[in-house]
């Protein structure tokens, strides 16, 4: 089987949940609203900021776990429950680059991505509040 | 921090610039402070200090043609490109230049998968594409065959392969540069060239024979600066069957010889993945009286270690196998490898690990059931992309070096006791050369050890002595003929000059083919310590 070129644009679109790929840090343990943002977030965010496991019986990925580190249960550590961070506090993050986290470039995340992200992680934490 | 291209004025860069927007769009070029920060390399050990490396501004093509224009207007104003792929080669650079006032060529936005082919298992991609797209297009392909991928699944193929890097699975797949299979290059004044079977026009095996006819120049652009690499292709391995693991330890310090020498039996001969060497005695140095005798200057002695392991009632070495292929093959080659080390080692001791059909599952995936204390990282083990691996960067990240050393134990031990006493003159570092430190059997006929200090942007007393550890590593190790094998641009001068047979022939070789195809530095003057004529004066 060969599947040329237009994998490219059928796959551009990351409609594979499900997949080894997008299965880490896409846990089926919060609703998550069918926006925009949500394909960036699986494929740029997830695989280190995602509410699954981590490798290797880590219980939370990377990123989470920094978070969780960092805030001490102040605020949540998975981002799709953060209700604290509008497109330009992200944009800042994501440009400038947090502790191991390094700096994302134009090239990579345009600022309408960041714009979509930040409307996912609003949308997601509306819809799963803290308890 | 503004910084402009070398010999050039502010309206003449400003000039080029508007060249570019023309070119490629003016979305996708970017200068100033605030669209260069990203394009820092935060993992920088000289990081705001003179030593960085600053770009002047970047250009992000879409095409190979529109690399091809870049690449043209850049040659025609003298200014030097510095080509990344995803640019996330962290610990090795990151998106940096070598020179000041470079323009990256930010390839990102070429991440097209072009093909996946899973009856003759290859693929041929773009510089912008990850391991992550890849892998989603294969999993379209119904999990056929498997990828080869470094830790962090968000690099490049293309960019990883071409800085030499590495893998985890079988042997042939875990050298990703010696899995390539065809590559088109923009060359320095813009002519698109393809290598192997890509120069026959009307060719269909463009991945599957690399040669071609003729020298094949495909090995310089690897950690080199004579083109842009805009297509390439790799073979990729069918999805095996099954998937076994097993674990034999063996008592003694010395023991470690023979276990290494039936390991590169087993692997030579195609019947196992990458493996993973550790040291149970590892779980004593929370111990401080041991912590001592494993970091002793000039070494322990076996005897010590010996009676250090027999006190604690542990093994000195264990090594952790990994088979691929149909499941009775695999269980006949763990049995095989078994009986070959347990009649030869005495006292070496054999645990059945997991074992299971591949494609795995999500809960196999997670690797929580094996019966010992693993280190086999389980994802990459099995080729599937994470990110899970950035839970070992400490602080803001760190910088590596990693010498290529002898298949031997012995060879071992002597990497151990010289950068072990070597690293004492850094006591705030992490004893990474002690009498435990493992061999990475990454790539497919070598050895190579780990020494990965970090950095802190807010600590530059802590950045000097990471940045002044990394050079005596460097020296040291090649005092005794153990050289790095890939290197940040602060870091590629260095390593060059030690790979220095007969007067540095090979940089001079390398050099004579820079000034021939690039005399002024168009693309990535310094990489791989290889300066054209321009930069040389």
């Amino acid at each position: 089987m060969s599947v040329k070129a237009s994998l490219a644009i059928v796959f551009g679109v990351g409609a594979l949940a499900g997949s080894a790929a997008l299965a880490q840090g896409i846990a089926a343990d919060i609703e998550r609203p069918e926006v925009p943002g949500r394909v960036v977030f699986e494929q740029q965010c997830a695989p280190c900021h995602g509410t699954g496991p981590g490798d290797d019986g880590s219980p939370t990925l990377p990123g989470t776990a920094a978070l969780d580190a960092k805030y001490g249960g102040d605020r949540p550590g998975p981002l799709e429950l953060r209700s604290d961070l509008p497109a330009p506090v992200l944009r800042v993050i994501l440009r400038r680059g947090s502790g191991a986290m390094p700096m994302f470039r134009k090239g990579e995340l345009t600022d309408a991505q960041i714009d979509e992200l930040a409307a996912y992680i609003a949308a997601t934490a509306a819809a799963n509040p803290r308890r | 921090m503004s910084v402009l291209p070398p010999d050039i004025d502010s309206a003449s860069f400003a000039a080029f610039l508007e060249e570019l927007r023309g070119a490629v769009g003016a979305d996708w070029v970017w200068s100033g402070d605030a669209d260069m920060f990203p394009y820092r390399d935060s993992f920088s050990p000289v990081w705001n200090t003179a030593e960085e490396r600053h770009a002047s501004a970047a250009v992000a093509p879409e095409d190979v043609e529109q690399v091809s224009a870049v690449v043209k207007i850049a040659r025609k104003h003298r200014v030097p490109l510095y080509p990344i792929s995803t640019g996330k080669n962290f610990g090795y650079g990151g998106p940096s230049p070598n020179v000041n006032g470079s323009v990256v060529l930010d390839l990102k936005r070429m991440n097209r998968v072009i093909e996946v082919n899973t009856d003759r298992n290859y693929c041929l991609v773009e510089p912008g594409v990850s391991y992550f797209d890849l892998q989603r297009a294969v999993d379209a392909t119904g999990n056929k065959v498997m990828l080869d991928c470094p830790d962090p699944g968000w690099g490049s193929p293309i960019g990883n392969s071409l800085e030499r890097g590495v893998g985890y699975t079988m042997p042939h797949f875990r050298d990703h540069f010696g899995a390539h299979c065809g590559m088109e290059v923009v060359l320095p004044d813009g002519e698109i060239m393809r290598t192997g079977m890509g120069a026959l026009p009307g060719s269909e095996t463009w991945q599957e024979y690399p040669y071609g006819f003729g020298p094949d120049p495909a090995g310089l652009f690897a950690q080199g600066n004579f083109g842009v690499v805009t297509k390439m292709g790799f073979r990729l391995m069918p999805m095996p069957e099954y998937y076994r693991t097993g674990l034999i330890t063996v008592p003694r310090r010395r023991d470690f010889i023979k276990l290494v020498n039936h390991v590169n039996f087993l692997s030579d001969s195609g019947l196992i993945g990458e493996v993973e060497y550790g040291s149970p005695l590892s779980a004593l140095m929370g111990n401080p009286d041991f912590f001592v005798l494993a970091t002793k200057t000039g070494g322990p002695s076996d005897a010590e270690m010996d009676a250090a392991a027999s006190a604690a009632g542990l093994p000195s070495f264990q090594v952790e196998l990994q088979f691929f292929g149909p499941q009775k093959a695999t269980l006949e080659n763990w049995n095989y490898a078994k009986d070959r080390i347990l009649s030869d080692i005495p006292g070496a001791a054999a645990v059945d690990g997991d074992h299971f059909t591949l494609p795995a599952s999500e809960d196999q995936l997670n690797n929580t059931t094996q019966p010992w204390q693993t280190s086999i990282k389980r994802r990459r083990s099995l080729g599937v992309p994470s990110l899970g691996a950035w839970k070992i960067v400490r602080d803001d990240g760190h910088v590596g070096f990693f010498p290529v050393l002898p298949r031997t134990g012995e060879a071992v031990f002597e990497v151990q006791r010289v950068l072990g006493d070597a690293m004492k003159e850094f006591p705030t570092l992490p004893p990474f050369f002690n009498a435990l430190t493992m061999p990475l059997f990454w790539h497919t006929h070598t050895f190579q050890m780990v020494f990965a200090p970090s950095i802190k942007h807010d600590d530059p007393q802590h950045n000097a002595i990471t940045h002044a550890s990394m050079k005596k590593c460097v020296a040291v190790a090649a005092e005794h003929g153990w050289g790095d094998y890939r290197a940040a641009p602060i870091y590629q001068d260095d390593v060059s000059n030690t790979y220095s047979f007969n007067n540095h022939i090979l940089r001079r070789f390398h050099e004579q083919l820079k000034d021939a195809i690039d005399p002024d530095g168009i693309i990535a003057p310094g990489r791989g310590g290889i300066w054209p004529r321009r930069f040389r004066a």
